[in-house]
């Protein structure tokens, strides 16, 4: 432990309320509604300007998204996504009820989950460059891998955090456990909004 | 959410569930109607009901929005408002360039 000791990461902030931890991971995730809105209102603006959605393949017949992308695969990453939302909350309740064991075990699932979730995406993009639909191919795809991809960033992100809270991290566990369930929190407040923006993606880009 | 007493936290574990079993259901009812091939403006209404009742229910009970402070509020009003604004600058392209509907 280093001499400086910076304030408010455990105690909240009488100012705030909150531990500055919290309050910085709030303000990121605002950004990222940012980050995210752009695309949704850049995916509005390619839909409404576009006579057909998605786009009529040359010679071709016009299409759904639904028929265009895999929909029973979205739908068990859908679950695939939800389930690891309550493995992450559930880890997070694990360490407000004392328990580093059971935090393990439903920290491992959610990591597990998440990389069910990106092997599931890989078989998705690798048929689609099989066939030839890479994001050049039209908007559809264009605003379809943009998206998806991005998100797919953010889940690699969110492993990378929980193994590190899963493993290394949880040392602090012994000596400041406030700390550890703190960053645990902020780590699934994270995790929670990946799940919701793939809530919005699914129907967005699958479904309608 | 500040640390609590166990008995809360397992009050608050049997609401996760509850959730998670409500998310589940509602990602089968989302994929059900869109095999119903209902027109597009119902259809994309619907979805988007469906998908907004989802994402309510993860800030609301896994990111413990029902009990936060008033500074998170604020920060998210803030941003509900420029999201809002974000997603309706695609409204101003109904414009031609002589400033009529077009």
């Amino acid at each position: 432990m280093s001499d400086t000791v910076i304030p408010y990461m455990v105690k909240p902030h009488p100012i705030t309320g909150l531990p500055n931890g919290k309050l910085g991971i709030w303000l990121f995730l605002a950004s990222e509604v940012m980050l995210f809105g752009a695309l949704f209102s850049s995916y509005v603006l390619l839909r409404a300007g576009a006579p057909h959605w998605p786009p009529i393949e040359p010679g071709e017949a016009a299409k759904l998204s639904s028929e265009l992308l895999n929909v029973p695969l979205a739908t068990f990453n859908t679950a695939v996504l939800i389930t690891s939302s309550i493995t992450m909350v559930m880890a997070w309740a694990s360490l407000q009820l004392k328990s580093l064991p059971k935090f393990r075990i439903y920290m491992g699932a959610t990591i597990a989950l998440a990389l069910v979730f990106l092997v599931v995406k890989y078989f998705e993009y690798a048929h689609k460059f099989e066939v030839g639909h890479f994001p050049s191919h039209d908007n559809f795809y264009g605003i379809y891998f943009t998206m998806t991809g991005l998100h797919g960033l953010h889940i690699v992100g969110g492993i990378v955090v929980n193994t590190y809270l899963l493993t290394a991290g949880s040392k602090l566990w012994n000596t400041d456990p406030e700390h550890f369930a703190n960053r645990v929190e902020n780590a699934g407040l994270y995790w929670h909004f990946v799940d919701l923006v793939w809530i919005f993606l699914f129907p967005a880009l699958y479904l309608l | 959410m500040e640390s609590a007493n166990p008995e809360e936290i397992k009050k608050a574990v049997r609401s996760y569930v509850v959730v998670f079993v409500t998310l589940l259901c509602l990602t089968f009812v989302t994929v059900a109607v869109s095999y119903l091939k209902l027109p597009r403006p119902q259809a994309i209404t619907l979805a988007l009901i469906i998908a907004t009742v989802k994402a309510s229910l993860v800030a609301a009970f896994f990111m413990h929005l029902i009990s936060e402070k008033k500074v998170i509020y604020a920060v998210l009003s803030l941003t509900a408002a420029f999201f809002v604004l974000v997603l309706l600058l695609p409204s101003l392209t109904l414009y031609t360039n002589s400033g009529h509907l077009g």
